[in-house]
């Protein structure tokens, strides 16, 4: 009899999930109550903070034009999550998501381009529109755009450092004060982190992909293993645990703000996020760009776009590229998404609104100046692995051109 | 990954003999047959059967939408067998065992053959759908704005009912201020007197012989509208978004004929390759939308050729047999000797021992794992610094697969504990004592008796906890994440499992290969599966002496 009790459990249990996931169609629309439409349905993916910053918009737009709009927070593997459920069809009808997903949702057929009048590009930030501009379409509406930049603790150094070995004196004399107990707070952990460290290779003279003829980055040429990329990571081994010890690997993701917020490092190497932190724990702070190598090339941070994707397989895709195109390009959502997270909007209109208010802002936009524009194209995802990995190696010591000529024919190898 | 995370291993999961030896209860068939029917087993049978009825139902439409007539077919088979078994009177223990023998085809069998047959295609970014979806979004992909066009406002309208009738572009040109109207028959220039223009938006807000459509209304027929497409000389009038059109062009287009995709900019051909499911150009390049294609045993002769996957192969398969067998042993170890520590009579106060250690067990280990890590960090770890040290723990090599096996034996040796108990107050006392009458020493009697009790109950628990172990995937990616990794290899790691070795592989930064990973984890069960066949026709042996 227990064996027929428990087969009664389990058929009922699946019942209930089976009926549950029927259900799950017809609770949707309680979203938005009001917008009891005749009209269509707009389902939008984001990630959860900014689905809280969306929502009022979303529920307005949805209100104005009598359709029902849906704002679905997708908290983690949101590019991932997007692909599969899009290959399903049971995807969203707009994604909002970093540009340098672009490659691989283009070559999944998961996004559509955008086709953005002449006078609506102009609107933006030039950095954003080219970042969301791949194989010469236009792909994405950008809202934001982010870069690294110098945060330093303006009581242990009130000067700004000119160059990397500026701030390394500074950093050990405040070590032998005792002040700090680490020079410079750049997150590397032990298998590296080749955003955080792309200001220095570009000032040490690397680089990534050459630039193709209509102006893209250029998968063939690749520039990890070249000479020019091992003389980068000689300087950066200088800096490494063998040598000045202002690199170490012990500085990870998780530990590199909270050691800048407990006063242990007077330098810090991060975006707009981390100074919401700064600010909680009291810190008096200022920003700067990154500083270069003495006699080296500029220091170029990456720049990072967040954009708005029409998805190629959605239930309604006219209704969201209206939303994308005539919605999504107004200053106040972008206002709106910035005070849900401080990043700089790319609309230019909405950029000077908030400009006024908070000055960091106008600092990470101009640490981001000569940024280069994060690549986009599928190669780039062959990149991350093996640059990080090979970053955290010379770090600790291993010899720079062994490592990163390994790293370079990874790399290659993995290019399609 | 259902199965319990710290546990090295996982009771319920462990496969218990006893069923098997006993069978099922020996229940003379005619009184059976001739039991009552009781009102609750009525109800019960009815409410299951209906809801049997009621998921075949719900799973049969979308079937049909998708035309899967096979699947329909055995969802027909399947339900009508089910409620033949459950209504005639007959085949009683085929009633015991078809729910069983459902779940395990569909959680157990099913996913063992639909990786099985991953692997032997391409699947992955890239190459994820059919080939028309491909040719849709190369196509979709490559529409550009004609130079120098007009970008017009747009209004959706219909000469018949909104909901349904056939759909017209009104279109108006901002600067020349003409009208225009546009069907899949083509653009033609309406009369402006007998449309009205909004000053503010430029859009056709009123026109004589046409029901205008409100934004609410256009955004439920949004697939006629993409799909209307309004053919001028240089291109085509397609919508963007509700209120605005555009004139624009395919520039790549699939030609059928010689299974290809033109470039009509450049003339340049792309050829579709149906061996790698690709559209590849004379000169080798590729266009980036692929399809999913059967590779045959291309996977695996990659995996077995590939030097970065099968070099470093055998190590990592060396390493995952110590780790298994080290969690484990290590765990079995502790938690045998505190059990045995607790189970002596002259100890006081157990309770209060027994919750304190069951403490490990009863955190989450998600959040568990994530702690040690940065408990082994070099500079700001508590371990360094509460012992004075500078070991560099996930730096190298054989520190990291110390500290990862430390870290297990945390995690584990509680559940080892917990069954140890169990098993040890099984074990009769008097066994032992006799053993101490005829004067053998603890060591003696513990080695003679108890051990080989304890086994034969944990045996099996042993086995399930290596197989847990062989694939633990989280104590690895939380922790070193396979690392560290030697310079000129970034692809494995000291520390890496086969598993989360293919983990990387499927869904590594590189981009989705589950073709390939597939393939890896065909491997990895033909270990798993040998090593526990091995392993339990050896337990059964020892059984066989001891009982």
């Amino acid at each position: 009899m227990r064996i027929r009790t428990a087969g009664v459990v389990a058929v009922l249990g699946l019942a209930l999930a089976a009926s549950g996931c029927g259900d799950s169609g017809s609770d949707k629309p309680a979203a938005d109550e009001s917008a009891k439409a005749t009209g269509g349905k707009l389902v939008i993916w984001a990630d959860d903070k900014r689905t809280a910053a969306l929502k009022p918009f979303a529920e307005e737009f949805g209100k104005e034009n009598g359709v029902t709009v849906e704002v679905q927070a997708v908290s983690k593997d949101l590019q991932t999550n997007f692909v599969t459920a899009s290959q399903q069809g049971s995807g969203p009808d707009v994604v909002v998501g970093a540009h340098d997903w672009i490659g691989n949702l283009v070559q999944n057929g998961a996004i559509d381009p955008v086709q953005l009048p002449a006078e609506q590009k102009a609107g933006f930030n030039e950095t954003a529109i080219k970042a969301v501009t791949f194989n010469g379409q236009v792909y994405g509406v950008p809202y934001a755009t982010e870069n690294v930049a110098l945060i330093r603790n303006t009581e242990l150094a009130p000067e700004a450092p000119k160059t990397i070995e500026d701030l390394v004196a500074t950093g050990k004399k405040l070590k032998a004060e005792k002040k700090a107990s680490e020079i410079l707070c750049l997150q590397s952990g032990q298998n590296g982190d080749a955003y955080h460290i792309y200001p220095l290779y570009t000032s040490g003279g690397g680089y990534l992909f050459g630039t193709a003829a209509n102006g893209d980055y250029d998968p063939k040429d690749l520039g990890v293993g070249k000479p020019e990329s091992i003389a980068a990571f000689q300087k950066i081994a200088k800096l490494g645990e063998k040598g000045e010890g202002a690199l170490k690997r012990s500085i990870t993701g998780e530990n590199s703000i909270a050691t800048f917020t407990g006063k242990k490092c007077a330098f810090l190497v991060s975006g707009p996020w981390a100074v919401a932190d700064a600010k909680k724990a009291n810190i008096a702070y200022d920003i700067s760009p990154v500083p270069g190598f003495a006699g080296g090339k500029e220091a170029q941070p990456f720049v990072g776009v967040q954009a708005f994707y029409v998805a190629a397989k959605g239930k309604n895709k006219a209704l969201a590229q209206e939303f994308v195109t005539n919605y999504v390009t107004k200053p106040e959502l972008a206002v709106a998404l910035y005070k849900a997270e401080p990043r700089p909007p790319a609309l230019t209109a909405a950029f000077d609104q908030v400009k006024g208010e908070d000055a960091d802002l106008a600092k990470f936009s101009e640490a981001g100046k000569n940024g280069q524009v994060l690549p986009a194209i599928p190669a780039m995802a062959a990149i991350w692995d093996p640059f990080g990995k090979a970053e955290a190696a010379i770090i600790g010591g291993a010899d720079p051109a062994k490592t990163i000529t390994a790293a370079g024919k990874t790399i290659q190898g993995q290019i399609k | 990954m259902s199965a319990p995370v710290s546990g090295p291993g996982s009771a319920p999961q462990a496969p218990g003999r006893e069923p098997v030896r006993r069978g099922l209860p020996r229940m003379s068939r005619t009184a059976r047959q001739h039991a009552p029917i009781t009102a609750t087993g009525l109800v019960v049978k009815v409410v299951l059967l209906g809801l049997v009825a009621g998921i075949a139902i719900w799973a049969a439409f979308p079937l049909i939408e998708a035309e899967h007539w096979l699947a329909l077919g055995v969802l027909a088979v399947t339900t009508a067998g089910l409620f033949y078994l459950y209504l005639s009177r007959r085949h009683i223990p085929a009633k015991y065992l078809v729910p069983g023998t459902l779940f395990l085809i569909a959680f157990q069998v099913f996913p063992v053959l639909y990786t099985a047959s991953t692997a032997f295609t391409n699947f992955g970014d890239g190459h994820r759908g059919s080939k028309d979806d491909a040719i849709v979004a190369v196509q979709t992909a490559s529409v550009k704005q004609v130079p120098g066009s007009t970008e017009y406002n747009l209004t959706i309208a219909t000469t018949g009912d909104p909901a349904t009738g056939s759909l017209t572009f009104l279109l108006s040109d901002p600067k020349s201020k003409e009208v225009f109207a546009g069907d899949a028959d083509g653009l033609r220039k309406l009369d402006a007197a007998d449309v009205e223009v909004s000053s503010l938006s430029g859009k056709i807000t009123a026109a004589d012989g046409y029901t205008l459509l409100n934004i609410g209304q256009a955004s439920s027929r949004s697939d006629a509208i993409t799909a209307l497409i309004v053919p001028t000389d240089d291109g085509a009038i397609r919508s963007n978004g509700l209120t605005r059109a555009y004139e624009g062009k395919a520039i790549r287009a699939y030609d059928a004929a010689c299974d290809c995709v033109k470039d009509s900019e450049t003339g340049k051909t792309w050829t579709a390759d149906e061996d790698s499911g690709s559209f590849v150009a004379a000169d080798g390049e590729r266009l980036a939308q692929g399809w999913k294609v059967g590779v045959g045993l291309k996977n695996f002769a990659t995996v077995l050729t590939d030097r970065n996957i099968s070099g470093p192969f055998f190590g990592t398969l060396a390493w995952n047999f110590a780790f298994a067998i080290g969690s484990t042993g290590l765990t079995f170890l502790l938690g045998m000797a505190i059990a045995l520590a607790l189970h002596s009579p002259r100890m006081r106060g157990t309770n209060l021992y027994r919750m304190v250690l069951i403490l490990p067990y009863a955190m989450p280990s998600f959040a568990m794992l994530l702690i040690w890590r940065d408990m082994f960090n070099t500079d700001f770890g508590l371990l360094n610094n509460l012992f004075g040290l500078d070991v560099d723990w996930f730096g190298g090599n054989w520190s990291a697969r110390i500290a990862v096996v430390l870290v297990q034996l945390w995690l584990g040796y509680p559940y080892m504990f917990l069954v140890a108990t169990g098993a040890l107050q099984a074990i009769p006392r008097e066994l032992t004592e006799a053993t101490s009458v005829d004067g053998a020493s603890p060591w003696q009697s513990f080695r003679a008796v108890t051990l080989p009790l304890l086994l034969v109950a944990l045996s099996p628990l042993l086995i399930a906890s290596f197989a847990f172990n062989f694939n633990n995937v989280n104590a690895i990616l939380f922790t070193t994440e396979g690392g560290p990794f030697a310079p000129d290899n970034p692809t494995n790691g000291a520390t890496d499992l086969l598993i989360t070795y293919t983990y990387r592989l499927a869904f590594g930064a590189q981009g989705a290969e589950f073709g390939l990973a597939a393939t890896v984890s065909i491997f990895i069960f033909a270990i798993v599966a040998t090593v526990s066949a091995i392993s339990f026709r050896r337990t059964r042996k020892q059984e066989e002496v001891y009982s």
